[in-house]
């Protein structure tokens, strides 16, 4: 079982189409890896989808990094 | 393409313009599901479609409860829907000055915010696929206005400045978002106008006569079509000449 954080950044790459190493703890989606607006979108979706979880918009407003993202998921799974 | 049928959901399909669509979209290869807002009405879809392998189902576009129902079972029958035709549509004539609140409300419940709700249930799915096509039923009415028609008018032309924008919001994914613009159509709807009328609208027709509903249903196939791929945003009118820009 990978780690959230693994998980969490295979998504990004995955939703944004970007490299790995480029996807650092402190990269910002919009600012550093080029996601415009509907990208985000989509990308909470995954995050919603992968850990089965709901993420409320005023929530997902919030999570501009990927480790605001980590952060998140760990804060919110139930196990 | 892939073997599997790209799934198609039409609104207000029991009859009309709508029925002509569902019947259209299914003889092109699509798999069609139609709705109507009664179990008979359905019955009919279902009727007509079954030789292409499609069906009806009874759907109240303006209950939320009821949509989430419909597309949970299409969803696990016939998977996800690329092609939404926003066909369903009412008309609650009167002139504006004696307009009742209950007629207004009505015609941009069904016409505008049931369509517009539709397809943001529908666009998620779309966006997964990275393809689809929503096509909205307008009016020439929502160009032209028309008197006694404010409630009607309003609500078409709405859902073509819907169409415009959400084109611009999804187009990076392949999605289209088109209007097709039926002028006077013989339908039950325009059946309901007096002779007079009847008259006075045909001498504006440079084609002199109603048009079909499977003419609208043949500008709904086409912007339907892979084909049609780079249009987007755009109002189709299909109207005689009635109405030309």
């Amino acid at each position: 079982m990978s780690s959230i954080e693994e998980r969490v950044k295979k998504i990004v790459v995955e939703q944004l189409g970007v490299k790995e190493e480029d996807v650092t703890n402190a990269a910002g989606f919009v600012d550093d890896l080029g996601a415009d607006s509907l990208d985000t979108v989509e990308l909470v979706m995954a995050l919603e989808e992968e850990f089965e979880t709901e993420i409320p918009d005023e929530q997902a407003e919030k999570i501009t990094t990927v480790q605001q993202a980590i952060d998140y998921i760990n804060e919110h799974m139930k196990d | 393409m892939s073997d599997s049928k790209r799934v198609a959901l039409v609104t207000g399909a029991s009859r009309g313009i709508g029925a002509a669509i569902a019947r259209r979209l299914a003889e092109q290869g699509l798999q069609v599901v139609g709705t109507a807002t009664s179990a008979s009405g359905a019955e009919r879809i279902t009727e007509t479609l079954k030789q292409w392998g499609g069906r009806g189902i009874a759907m109240d576009v303006t209950d939320a409860d009821s949509v989430a129902t419909g597309l949970q079972a299409i969803q696990e029958q016939e998977g996800p829907i690329e092609v939404l035709v926003n066909n369903a549509g009412i008309t609650r004539d009167n002139l504006f000055m004696r307009m009742k609140d209950a007629e207004w409300d009505a015609v941009l419940d069904t016409n505008l915010s049931a369509a517009v709700r539709l397809t943001q249930r529908l666009l998620k799915g779309m966006m997964k696929l990275r393809r689809g096509r929503i096509i909205l039923v307008g009016s020439v009415v929502g160009s032209t206005g028309n008197a006694g028609q404010t409630n009607y008018a309003a609500a078409k032309a709405g859902l073509a400045g819907f169409a415009r924008s959400l084109a611009r919001e999804v187009g990076s994914r392949s999605i289209t978002v088109n209007t097709v613009a039926p002028g006077f159509i013989d339908t039950d709807m325009t059946r309901e106008l007096g002779d007079d009328t009847k008259q006075a609208l045909l001498g504006q027709i440079p084609l002199g006569r109603l048009g079909a509903p499977e003419e609208i249903a043949a500008a709904v196939g086409f912007l339907a079509s892979e084909e049609a791929g780079y249009i987007t945003g755009e109002t189709l009118h299909v109207n005689g000449g009635m109405f030309m820009h």
